[in-house]
């Protein structure tokens, strides 16, 4: 089970904040395609400048395994506090 | 060294208080507050939104660097998230330093910091509905400065 997490205006595009997957893809680029032919919409904005993967909480660049994951978050540019 | 996100208001006198207190080797405290401007009618509430568990280890990185940094003896960093209204306190950020000077660099290094690269979302809402807000490019600028002070 993997927890997956959208934030800021990710989340407004897609209409959800949070899904559990049974079975994740077995890497964050074919998540991140799954999600793109699900939604186009959402596909674009991850593609988009300085949105960031988060893999267990440990910011991932380029993609990386989903294997055992627990949680994903894809975070939008962030805007400070 | 404390970061806190807090759901409900905070009390930036009760906290400051708090950070001050049992410090016989502590000679200044500087303290930052934020609050959320009305702009004329525009702003009717903010509402950072944040991922947490994430967001604390991320300013608990900066604020360590920080304490490093300037050579503090503590800081302080709570951020309010969810709805909040014009008036209210967004954030206060505290840090504790043998002398004002250390003091008074790490609270101005630490409200760029987070200004501009804490993991937070902030969505405004007005009469015309709401928008996400983007860090500008003076947010960015201010926070760049400490960069190149390090090189």
């Amino acid at each position: 089970m993997t927890r997956l997490l959208l934030f800021g205006r990710l989340h407004d595009i897609a209409g959800w904040r949070e899904r559990r997957l049974d079975a994740a893809p077995a890497t964050l680029f074919a998540l991140r395609d799954a999600l793109a032919r699900e939604d186009a919409a959402l596909g674009e904005a991850l593609a988009g400048p300085g949105v960031h993967a988060v893999v267990d909480q440990i910011i991932v660049r380029g993609d990386a395994s989903l294997v055992g994951a627990a949680e994903v978050a894809f975070l939008p540019p962030m805007s400070g506090g | 060294m404390s970061v806190t996100l807090s759901k409900t208001p905070i009390a930036p006198g009760a906290l400051l208080d708090g950070f001050c207190a049992n410090r016989s080797e502590t000679g200044a405290v500087a303290s930052f507050t934020g609050l959320v401007r009305a702009e004329q009618g525009v702003t009717q509430a903010l509402e950072p939104e944040s991922y947490e568990g994430f967001a604390e280890k991320q300013i608990e990185a900066m604020v360590a660097s920080a304490v490093e940094r300037f050579s503090l003896q503590d800081a302080l960093v709570v951020h309010r998230i969810g709805r909040i209204g014009p008036g209210e306190a967004v954030r206060i950020i505290a840090a504790a330093a043998p002398h004002r000077k250390a003091a008074l660099e790490a609270c101005d290094h630490l409200t760029d910091y987070l200004k501009s690269r804490a993991p937070f979302w902030k969505k405004e809402h007005g009469p015309d509905g709401e928008r996400w807000i983007e860090p500008t490019i003076a947010d960015h600028q201010d926070a760049a400065r400490w960069d190149e002070a390090t090189k």
